[in-house]
Parts: structure tokens; sequence; C-alpha cells
């Protein structure tokens, strides 16, 4: 199969220790009381990074057909819609509860 | 025999989900008329409320899992690889294993009409009894603490598996297995419908595997998922069920809109008008789907934004649909119509579906259906697009590709007949409970009193419900007529313009001596663009490699009915065995040297 | 098992059918993450999150994670140029990197119900073992799946010819820690 660009060891190991790194300013973030008002959004964006990373270089997406980026970003889109329109159903929308 | 347990060839899957797809829709139907026959008069003592309960919740289980679904199934199976010019599927075992999986999971569901002795209780009283649907928390183990509920949410998950192995199977052979010059945009509007329907069953499938695992967590191990005492929302069933259950609708009418586009533009001897749009429209359908599912819940009390928001979404879907009807009516304007039995379904479906998704545009309107919902509007509602819609494109698709299958031609006479009796005998079935429903005679119900005044209503109904059992029985004698008697049909009885009518009827093993290569979207016909492809040679030019069968399709399939007895018998040991058993046969499975 | 079959889009079939299982699980885990998402601060009785989450002992459980998904890599990328004994190792170290997860998992939640959490104390009990017993079934099929190809490659019968298998497993064995990424960050940090 044609492999077009390809990350090297050195790419890879570069991206785990930036793994690592987040993972840990994560923790920091979490246990430092200044960054309460900011940790959702924070922590989602630090989370994000390291999803991307993998899915790009580990996943080699970056560097395969955009088939398989289809594939998997279109249910990940409708995966992350549906959690979004889930809970503004729960939470957001002026419903009647029976019960509590 | 053997052959046919091994068989990884998608011409036999095929023949193998059709005729069982064709005894479960027989078992569906008989289900249907015992349902007809006790509401024929009010106050009807034929069969109690728990046996009644037991035989709708298994008539809409069993069509739309059982019956609907493999039907299509047949079809995708037979013809799709025909159709993009592929000698079988990308992953012949995964298709037989499909097959088998559907099989078991549909035996497995319906074994629960006799196994009532197995729980200490009657005949007759431990198949699922809490709706096609089986809403939250009438399904808990407080208020449906027999083995029904167990028997549906084990069948289903079952049956689960099967459609998503189908759905991977589909997108890359239809993806990755076309034939040199057969581009997207080429592709038979029929492929394109199963690509997007693939894309929905993949998607929406594991949504209504969580909602099944967690109903399961709560009746097997206490927790309390849907069970209000401990904190628990019956309403997330709802939302998890319509997440699965809407695309599922689309699921089940996208291959028979794909069929009846084959079918008019063959049988008006013209072009599909607007093919592109077609295509998108389909595509644009799938997705929309996504975004109306809470229209199934308006009487839930989600709220005045949430009502208005899917009653937007579910108005707005109703324009791709009706672009595609326009699409159809072009393609037969000004049309050389050849009226076969084929083409009478394909335009019944289009008269139909239009009933059925007016009736589906007024649910849009969330005030109007608070009237409408849990009543027989509904009911009507379902039965003019599941039946009016798929049905009828099933049997258009059966009446055109018969031939392709088998080499003989049905017999237009008897399907004449068929198509009349089907034609007059849904309408007296259906069309009445828009107004029964309108009334207020509720869904599910065993019986109701005199005074509701739906009683004329529904003896319509029952008279047409078993006209539609008398349709289906002369339907079978067509079939068993042309076995022997049916005229031989050619490669192209009907000069279609798509690739399966250029090779014999039925098709070689390794279906194309040369796979072709195609030069445009009709490739058998002359249009003002160009000319028709050069016939195959009729013998294929060196050998051609065909694999050979299997054994560890079916045995790992067994394991899975294996888990769900276990499971509902309460063995841990026999739970162990048939996970062995699946561990096994994926293992011999991957191991196995198989070439396609 | 694939030699010279044209495909009209040049690619695996079994590569664009995993992509597209992974497409499928997606859907799964988000179903499986919601209902904890929207079952959260929902549990009449306790022990709450904050009284049982034990984010020192996870946050290694996640980078343990993280490192395995480079061992994953890495055999990959010897097996594709042919170096067999670093693949076959950094097939071991991966498998075994998840073994480590999944004691790490069989700890927590036993240490959970010993401190009065289990499947059907509350909803918090409930959403939480099985989002996370769902990723920890998916982490053992893994392992399982991982010491299968190192079985393979002992015996000699693994090499750049299987790339492909290799390089699915992989994909399998990422998303598995991308899945565990979110559900560090949903349910862990973000109490």
């Amino acid at each position: 199969m044609s492999e077009q660009a390809h990350a090297t060891t050195g790419t890879y190991l570069r991206i785990a220790a930036i793994l690592v790194m987040i993972t840990l300013i994560e923790v920091g973030v979490f246990y430092v009381p200044a960054f309460q008002p900011v940790l959702v959004p924070l922590l989602l964006v630090l989370s994000l990074v390291k999803f991307v990373l993998v899915v790009l270089f580990y996943m080699h997406l970056k560097f395969d057909s955009r088939l398989f980026a289809f594939l998997f970003s279109g249910p990940l889109l409708l995966a992350v819609g549906v959690m979004i329109g889930l809970l503004f159903l729960f939470f957001g929308a002026v419903r009647l509860r029976t019960g509590t | 025999m053997k052959s046919w347990l091994t068989t990884t060839d998608h011409k036999r899957i095929g023949q193998l989900y059709f005729w069982t797809a064709l005894g479960f829709f027989l078992i569906g139907g008989l289900e249907a008329l015992v349902i007809r026959a006790q509401l024929a008069r009010p106050e009807g003592i034929g069969v109690s409320a728990e046996v009644y309960n037991q035989l709708f919740t298994m008539h809409g289980t069993t069509m739309v899992f059982l019956a609907l679904m493999p039907l299509s199934a047949a079809f995708f199976n037979y013809i799709i690889p025909l159709q993009i010019g592929a000698r079988d599927v990308a992953f012949p075992r995964l298709n037989a294993f499909s097959y088998w999986v559907f099989l078991l999971g549909g035996l497995f569901l319906n074994a629960s009409f006799v196994a009532g002795p197995l729980f200490g209780a009657g005949s007759l009283s431990v198949a699922p009894d809490a709706g096609w649907f089986g809403y939250a928390n009438l399904t808990s183990r407080q208020f449906s603490p027999g083995p029904n509920v167990d028997f549906w949410v084990l069948g289903l998950q079952i049956l689960g598996i099967a459609s998503l192995a189908a759905g991977f199977n589909f997108i890359v052979t239809i993806l990755n297995m076309r034939a040199p010059g057969m581009k997207l945009m080429r592709l038979p509007v029929f492929s394109w419908m199963t690509l997007v329907t693939q894309f929905l069953v993949i998607t929406a499938f594991p949504v209504i595997t969580v909602a099944l695992v967690l109903l399961m967590f709560d009746r097997f191990f206490g927790t309390h998922f849907f069970v209000p005492s401990g904190g628990g929302d019956p309403i997330l069933w709802q939302h998890l069920f319509w997440l699965f259950g809407h695309p599922e609708v689309y699921i089940l009418i996208l291959p028979a809109m794909g069929i009846v586009s084959e079918v008019l533009p063959t049988f008006s001897r013209k072009p599909l008008f607007g093919y592109t749009v077609v295509v998108y429209s389909g595509v644009l359908i799938g997705f929309m789907g996504w975004g109306v599912w809470s229209h199934h819940m308006f009487s839930v009390g989600l709220g005045p934004i949430a009502d208005s928001v899917f009653s937007a979404t579910t108005m707005l879907i109703a324009v791709p649909t009706g672009v595609k009807i326009f699409n159809w009516i072009g393609t037969m304007w000004g049309g050389q119509i050849r009226f076969t039995t084929a083409m009478l379904f394909a335009v019944g479906f289009i008269a139909m579906f239009i009933i059925g998704g007016l009736s589906g545009v007024t649910h849009a309107s969330p005030p109007a259906d608070l009237q409408q919902t849990d009543t027989y509007y509904v009911v009507a509602h379902i039965h003019y697009v599941l039946f009016g819609g798929t049905m009828l494109g099933l049997f258009s698709g059966m009446y055109y590709w018969w031939p392709k299958m088998t080499g003989r031609l049905l017999s237009e006479t008897l399907g004449k007949w068929h198509f009349w009796l089907t034609f007059v005998g849904m309408n007296l079935a259906f069309l009445p409970m828009h107004f029964s429903g309108l009334l207020g005679m509720p869904r599910r119900i065993y019986t109701y009193g005199p005074e509701l005044g739906v009683t004329r209503l529904n003896e319509i109904s029952t008279a047409g419900a078993f006209l539609i059992g008398i349709s289906v029985l002369v339907f079978l004698v067509n079939l068993w007529w042309t076995r022997k008697r049916g005229e031989p049909a050619g490669n192209d009885p009907w000069q279609g313009a798509t690739l399966e009518w250029a090779i014999p009827s039925p098709p070689p093993v390794y279906n194309f001596t040369v796979i072709p290569r195609v030069e445009s979207r009709l490739p058998l016909w002359v249009t003002e663009h160009h000319g028709a492809m050069a016939p195959l040679p009729l013998t294929p030019p060196a050998p051609i490699h065909v694999p050979g069968g299997s054994w560890w399709p079916l045995i790992t399939a067994f394991g899975l009915p294996l888990i769900a007895v276990a499971a509902i018998s309460h063995q841990l040991w026999l739970a162990f065995v048939a996970l062995a058993v699946v561990i096994v046969g994926i293992y011999r499975w991957a191991y196995e040297p198989f070439e396609v | 098992m694939s030699h010279a079959h044209h495909t009209s889009m040049g690619l695996d079939n079994r590569k664009m059918a995993f992509w597209a299982f992974i497409g499928s699980e997606c859907l799964l885990f988000g179903s499986l993450i919601s209902t904890y998402l929207i079952y959260k601060g929902k549990s009449t009785v306790g022990p709450f999150p904050h009284d049982v989450l034990n984010i020192p002992f996870t946050s290694f459980s996640t980078f343990d994670l993280l490192m395995s998904s480079l061992a994953m890599v890495l055999a990959l990328a010897a097996i594709q140029r042919g170096d067999m004994k670093q693949g076959k190792l950094w097939l071991l170290v991966t498998a075994l990197l998840g073994l480590v997860f999944l004691g790490g998992q069989y700890y927590e939640f036993s240490s959970f119900v010993h401190e009065g959490l289990g499947l059907t104390t509350n909803l918090f009990g409930s959403t939480f073992f099985v989002l996370t017993g769902t990723h920890g079934a998916h982490v053992t099929v893994g392992v399982i799946w991982l010491l299968t190809l190192w079985v393979q490659a002992l015996r000699g019968k693994l090499g750049p010819e299987q790339a492909v298998t290799v390089e699915i497993t992989g994909l399998y064995w990422h998303f598995v820690d991308v899945v565990w990424i979110v559900i560090f960050t949903l349910v862990y940090l973000i109490q």
C-alpha cells in the first residue's frame, strides 16, 4: 500500500512527551484552586488536544486517506451532537418533571 | 445441505435471507390476523389481554426486525455486488455470519411463544409483551417480572450484532469494490440508498445496544437506570430508544426507495429524473433523520422549546422526501410506461407513501400530535409508510429481480391479482384507522366498548387485513407455480440499464466472466451521450478463483443465542461455554486460510 | 490474505471496515457517557464522586495507557520495517501495560466496593461501573488480541506482510486509549 509522509520514531516519542505533560497540567489544574472558574473549558481543551494528537499521529489519520477521517469524524460529530442535545433536553429546556 | 450451511456466496446468502424473512413475515402476518379478528367486534373475547399484549409486541418486533429489514438485506446481498460489478462482498464469511445470527436471533425471540413451560407457565405466556419499543418502566422487573421482556432485550441484542456486521460489510463493499469506471455518481440508486442505510445502521444500532444493556442491568442486576424509585428517569429510555428508532425508520424506507428508483426508470424506458438530486436527498434524509427523534415524545412534557425544535426539524425532513417523490413522478412523465407487476407495486408505493407521509406531517405538529399519539391514527401512519411504503417497494423488487435470481419470471397474471388484492386490502385495513384513532380509539387495547363508535371502522379494517392475507396467499402460489412453470427470463427480461442485467439469470457463481469497465450511469442503455456496453464474454478467459465455504461463521454465530439462553435461564456455566464457542469460533475463523 | 485485488479506492478493505467500526463505537461510548452525564449529581444517596475518586491513582492509569499507545506505535513501526525482535518486544510491552491498566481498574473497583459504592448502590455507581466496565472490557479484548499477535510472532508467523493486521490492532488500541482520555476528563477531572 502506498504510504505517504510518515512520522518517525522521534515524532512518536515527542508526542508521548507532550501527552504526559498535558496530563500533568490537567492534574495540576484540577488541584490548584485558582483554576476552578476555568476548570471545565480548560480541561476540555487540554483533553481535546490529547485526543487529536493520538488520532492524527498514533492512528496515522493525518497521513492516511481522507475517507478514513470521514468514517471516523462523521459518527464522532454525531455522537457529540447527540450528547449535547441530550444534555440540553435534560438540563436546558424548561420541562415539567414528575416526581423529584 | 452442507454447502448451504457453509456458504459464503452472497447470492446464496441473499436467498437464505429471503426465505427466512418471508417465513417471519408470515408469522408476523398471522399475529396481525389474530389481532384483527379480536378487534372486529367490541368486547371481543377471543384472546386474553395478556396474550393480546404478546401478539402486538411480537407483530411489531417481528415485522420490523425479522421481516422488513432482512427482506431488504436479501436484496442488499443478492443485488449489490451485481450492480457494482463485483464478484462478492468485501467480507464473505462475515456476511454469512450476519445471516446465521439473524436466523438464530429470530428463532430465540419466537421460541418465547412456546417456552412458557420452561418457566413454569403455559404456552403463549412468556413472549415479549411490552410493545415493540418497550417503554420503561413498564419493562422494569417490578412491572414485568416474567421472562417476556428478557426475551425481547436479549433477542434484539443478538439481532443488532447481525445488522452491525452487515453494515460494515456493505459500506466497504460499496465504497471499495466497484468495477473500474463506476464512480460514486454512476452508482445505481439502489446501491446509493443501501450505502446511506448502512451508515444509519452502524450509527443507530450502538445507541439501542446501550439502551438494551442498561435495561438488562436493571432487570438482571438491580440497577436503577430506568427505575424512578432509585432516581432513574424512564424518559431516558425513550430518548435512547428513539435516537435509534427514528434512524431505524429511514433504515426501513430508504432501500425500498432505492428499489423504486430502479423499477420506475426501467418500466418508463426513461432515466431517473434528477439522479443527482435523488441521491443527495437520500443522503440528506440520512443526516436529518438524526435530528427529529423527540417527535415520538411530544406527549411526554419536554417543554415548549424542545417541542418546537423537533417540530421544525420534522417538518423540514419532509422536504427531501417530497423532492424524491417529484423526481419519481418526473421519471414517469413522458415515458413509455409498461405496467408490469413490479411497476404497479412501485407506483403503488409512491401513492401509499404519500398518504403515510401526509399523516406523518400532521404528527409533526405537537398540538395535533397530542390528539393523535397513542391512538390508531399512529397505527394508520405506521402501516401506510411501512406496508404501503416498504412492503410494496419490496414486492416491487421481488417481481423485478426474481427473474435474475431464479432464471424465471413470476406470473404476471397472478402478480396483478396479488397487487390489486394487496392494494385494496391495505387501504381497507388502514384508512379507517385514521378515523378510529381520531375518534379516540387507543393503540394496543385488546378490546373496546361499543359506545366508542368505532365498531364499523374496525370491521372494515379486519376485512382489509384478511384481504391482505389472501393476497399473500396469491403471492405464495405465484412463487410456487413459477418454480417449474415460470417463463425463462434470459439475461435481461426487462431491458434494464444496470449491470445486473448484463449477466445470465441466475448468474454464475463468479457473477461476471470479466469485470466490466463502466462508462456511464446506465451501462446497458443507449443514450444521447453514449452507446451500450459491449456484451460480456460467455466464458471467463482464465479460471476464476471462487472462495470455498466455511463452518466458522455458523459456529461463531451459534454462541450468541447460547449466551442469551444462559442469561434467561440464569445458568452461568452455560454462558462461559457459549463465550468459549464464540472465542474459539473467532480464532479458527481468523486463522483459517480463506482467499476472497 | 490480501493480494492484488482491484479496489475502487485503493484502500485496504479491512482498514476501511475498522475505521467504520471505530466510528460506530463513538456512538456506543457516546451513549454511555451521555447517560453518565445525565445522571451526574442525581444520586439520592452516597457515596458520591468526590468521596471515592482517586485522582493521583487514576492519573497513573492514564499515564500507563498513554505509554501503551507509544509502545504500540513502536511495535508497528518495527514490524513494518521487518525488525521482528523489536516488534515482539513492543507488542509484549503494550500488552503488559494494558494488563497494568486492568490491574489498576480491578484495584479501583474493589476499593470502591469496599467503600460502599457498588453497581446498584446509586446512580453514580451504576453509570460509573457500566461506563468504565465497558471500557475495561474493551481493554481486555485488546490485551487478548495483542497477546495473540505476540504468540503468532513468536511462532515466526508475523512479519511485514501482516503489517496491516498489526496496524488495525493499533487502531483499536489507540481508540481505547482515546476513549479513556475522554472518560478521565469527564468523570474524574470534571466532578
